[in-house]
């Protein structure tokens, strides 16, 4: 008799468990007043070891913000982009805040939030040059790196007459922009947030956009507490001017119109 | 092994490859012509010149023949910007190419220059020949034939080199051929016929080389 209660407490308890790794996600949150959030460990200016050893970037002051709006702390977990959602589904980590970008397979296994940061290819160029869609590009010279996407959407659809200058590498290409080999170049908005950071004399503008993945917050399915919670943060922040100020910052353009 | 070779994947970019080594050619020419002017002038100015051009064209020797050729190549292009001096990615390969010819055919041309017997000047002299015929007829005639294969290897070699203004996305032979990979990703199939291409030019040339120098640079 002892032996079955003892099995029927064990099941009792495993459903207990079962229970409880089920409970509301933003629940436990507010209760341990901690928040853990998965960032990039080393992709700039997203997330990276800053000066001080200590992570920093649009995710990592995006997940400050979140846990600040929550009135929670919030405990940084530097994870690389392979191992990010693993992080989330062994529950090591409540959000992954890290450029995750949106497709089916990834669907498929986790939630997204709205989108909080622009993540694109793009033209873009001086802030006197006058172009807003492909088509303008006409007549003009471009710089690009030799078979990245964005040299292929360019070869593809710029006007016959545009000058396509191929580089080697996304250094070359830099270069070349940089030292006013070219006026506009097709690439990421990272790499143009990169040559307006260590070069601010010549800002690389975002002109248009090509192929848009913006990055959105990562939690797991099934947390539509947690979801509403961070849409509601993050369509305040988008209101308010925090996601402007953050993509000013990092990225060293406004958000692209239509964000 | 399961590569299957494919040179068919190549006929679609034919007029790349075929504009490609027009550039390879023309730079080769041009900057040969150009390069080697530059040497007669910095060997003449180096054995005959006063002290402070020779100390010139010295230190212009010997910066470029001690520095790689695409750095030469990427001050032109990225470095000379920032002094003002912006040029077309042609204009700066037709520049790097002859700045460099330029330096390792003031050596070698000097080199047939000290060789000739200081016997053969002063014979020159005593005719009442000026300075120029001098230089003309006695000096540099017979330095060029001295040196004259030196020379061939070194526009050879110069010819080769000219692969490396594609990094500057200058159009040439070598641009051609990283375009074609980067998008039907057959490197065998494009690099195989790029370097028979390049073979075939050097073979052209040397070949070339021989007849000018049968022709015009040999001595009695």
């Amino acid at each position: 008799m002892s032996f079955f209660r003892a099995v029927a407490a064990g099941l009792l308890s495993v459903g207990l468990l079962a229970g409880a790794a089920h409970a509301d996600a933003l629940d436990s949150i507010m209760k341990a007043k901690v928040i853990k959030v998965a960032v990039p460990q080393d992709f700039a200016p997203f997330g990276s070891a800053g000066a001080d050893l200590k992570p920093q970037g649009l995710d990592v002051d995006m997940a400050n913000y979140i846990a600040e709006q929550l009135g929670v702390k919030a405990e940084i977990i530097a994870v690389t982009s392979a191992n990010r959602i693993p992080y989330l589904q062994t529950h090591k980590a409540d959000l992954v805040i890290s450029s995750l970008g949106k497709n089916a397979e990834r669907e498929a296994v986790i939630d997204f939030s709205a989108p909080y940061a622009p993540f694109f290819s793009g033209v873009f160029g001086t802030k006197d040059i006058a172009v807003a869609k492909i088509a303008d590009l006409a007549g003009k010279t471009i710089g690009a790196t030799r078979g990245a996407i964005e040299e292929q959407e360019i070869t593809k659809d710029a006007p016959k007459d545009t000058t396509i200058k191929r580089f080697e590498d996304n250094n070359a290409t830099i270069a070349a922009f940089v030292s006013g080999q070219v006026d506009l170049i097709a690439t990421g908005n990272v790499v143009a947030a990169a040559i307006t950071e260590k070069n601010p004399s010549r800002p690389a503008v975002t002109k248009f956009i090509m192929k848009d993945s913006p990055c959105y917050v990562g939690f797991n399915k099934n947390e539509p507490a947690l979801k509403a919670k961070v849409d509601e943060i993050i369509a305040k922040a988008k209101a308010d001017g925090t996601l402007n100020k953050f993509s000013e910052k990092w990225l060293k353009n406004p958000l692209p119109a239509g964000f | 092994m399961t590569y299957h070779l494919e040179f068919s994947a190549l006929l679609p970019y034919w007029q790349d490859l075929a504009w490609g080594l027009w550039f390879t050619i023309v730079l080769t020419a041009v900057s040969t012509v150009v390069g080697i002017a530059v040497g007669t002038l910095g060997a003449s100015a180096r054995s005959f010149g006063p002290p402070w051009l020779s100390g010139l064209v010295r230190v212009y020797v010997e910066l470029i023949r001690n520095t790689p050729f695409i750095v030469q190549l990427f001050f032109i292009f990225f470095g000379l910007p920032a002094l003002g001096l912006k040029l077309s990615e042609t204009t700066a390969a037709f520049i790097a190419m002859v700045v460099n010819l330029g330096a390792y055919s003031t050596e070698i041309i000097r080199a047939g220059i000290d060789a000739i017997p200081k016997g053969h000047i002063e014979a020159g002299v005593s005719l009442a020949m000026t300075r120029l015929e001098v230089l003309r007829y006695i000096v540099l005639r017979q330095a060029f034939a001295k040196i004259y294969p030196a020379l061939s290897s070194q526009i050879v070699i110069v010819m080769l080199g000219s692969a490396v203004v594609s990094q500057i996305s200058a159009p040439d032979l070598t641009y051609a051929a990283n375009f074609i990979q980067s998008r039907n990703f057959r490197a065998f199939e494009v690099y195989f016929v790029v370097a028979l291409i390049y073979l075939m030019l050097s073979i052209l040339l040397r070949y070339l080389l021989r007849l000018i120098g049968d022709r015009f640079v040999k001595v009695g």
